[in-house]
């Protein structure tokens, strides 16, 4: 039972962790409920067909199927936390000004926020999936069904809590550093996901193989609670290659840059019609 | 001539089967077989895990970095390496309790 609470709490914690953040690097949005619901129970029904496909889809282009899906669900999570990223580096101080005071407007507020739907989906199809396969795999086993599945359920639901709390940690910073705040836990986050997607092109061969730099798993452990909570959060690797670190730093340096770019050009049109 | 041209094939041949090393195991009642498979060192190796069992698995290196789910009653290929010698476990991780084994890279 307890292994399956592990497994199952692992592979949630990703994905509960990833929308906690999103729930609360867009606290004060209107609407933002709806996309991200919107987005997480898509990605549910997503993670369920990916799971009923599993043979066709890890057949599928000569056996690497499976990588390249993982490897593009990874990299579309990216870019649209990239996306978010930026449009709240132009946005950020008008929902600051909102949350404190109600007078205040968002003007794009209305404006789609599918990004946000994307980036939630995609969190929880990919994890999403295995936890299905898993609790398939548990249900069709037999004799020990009943314990395992409680694990399991066990799993799904401290998962969520964790998420949860984080969420209750990450509202308790103050309002004018909150966005700043959760801007940089996402910057980090995508880097990590960049680099795992580099990790699955690596084991479809389309990027070339490459022998680790380091292994660091005898100090921190990838399966450790601390270690995957590092991975999730700032994308910590116990055997990263070359590869690995250029799509992190690549994709840092490009969000950063994004952000830098739209936040003074926001600026700019504020000083030009104060003028 | 004829004869060059035989040879030539079969160098080719020879050359393209010795490129890619492939290994079998399988996967029943939640157990490796062979549990324990002894492949070349600095040399990309591709390994057919075939699963028996009804139920998806999970193929997870613990010494080398790799994940991938072998749905029930399937094939998967997985290339690994090129490693250094020395031992490298992995697990199934759905049933790590039974589902062990290493690779012992010579």
């Amino acid at each position: 039972m307890l292994s399956s609470a592990i497994i199952v709490f692992r592979e949630v914690l990703e994905a509960a962790l990833i929308v906690s953040i999103l729930l609360a690097a867009t606290c004060g949005l209107p609407r933002r409920t709806f996309w991200i619901g919107a987005g997480l129970l898509a990605g549910l029904a997503g993670a369920c067909v990916v799971a009923l496909f599993a043979s066709s889809i890890t057949s599928a282009f000569e056996g690497t199927g499976q990588e390249l899906m993982n490897a593009t669900i990874l990299l579309v999570a990216v870019v649209m936390l990239a996306w978010h990223n930026i449009w709240m580096s132009h946005h950020a101080r008008e929902l600051v000004a909102h949350m404190k005071n109600v007078s205040a407007r968002i003007t794009d507020g209305s404006l789609p926020l599918y990004f946000l739907a994307v980036a939630a989906g995609m969190a929880v199809l990919r994890e999403g999936s295995e936890v299905v396969l898993f609790m398939y795999s548990v249900t069709a086993s037999g004799s020990s069904a009943n314990s395992m599945m409680t694990g399991s359920i066990i799993g799904v639901i401290s998962g969520i809590l964790v998420g949860r709390l984080i969420y209750s940690g990450l509202l308790r910073i103050p309002t004018g550093r909150l966005f700043q705040f959760t801007g940089w836990m996402i910057l980090l986050l995508a880097s990590g996901l960049a680099a795992s997607a580099a990790g699955y092109l690596m084991q479809a061969d389309v990027l070339p193989y490459q022998a680790p730099l380091w292994d660091s798993g005898y100090l921190l452990s990838e399966k450790s609670i601390f270690g995957q909570l590092l991975h999730i959060l700032i994308g910590y690797q116990e055997r990263p290659t070359a590869i690995h670190l250029t799509f992190y730093v690549v994709t840092l340096c490009s969000i950063l840059t994004g952000m830098c770019w739209v936040s003074r050009r926001a600026e700019h049109r504020l000083h030009a019609s104060e003028v | 001539m004829k004869e060059l041209l035989i040879a030539a094939l079969f160098v080719t041949s020879t050359t393209v089967m010795a490129a890619e090393t492939r290994f079998d195991i399988s996967i029943k009642d939640h157990m490796f077989s062979p549990a324990e498979i002894t492949i070349p060192a600095n040399q990309r190796v591709k390994l057919i895990v075939s699963n028996e069992d009804a139920t998806p698995e999970e193929f997870e290196g613990e010494d080398f970095t790799l994940e991938k789910v072998i749905p029930g009653n399937s094939k998967a290929s997985i290339m690994v390496g090129p490693f250094e010698p020395g031992r490298y476990e992995f697990v199934g991780e759905f049933h790590e309790d039974t589902a062990k084994g290493v690779l012992i890279v010579k």
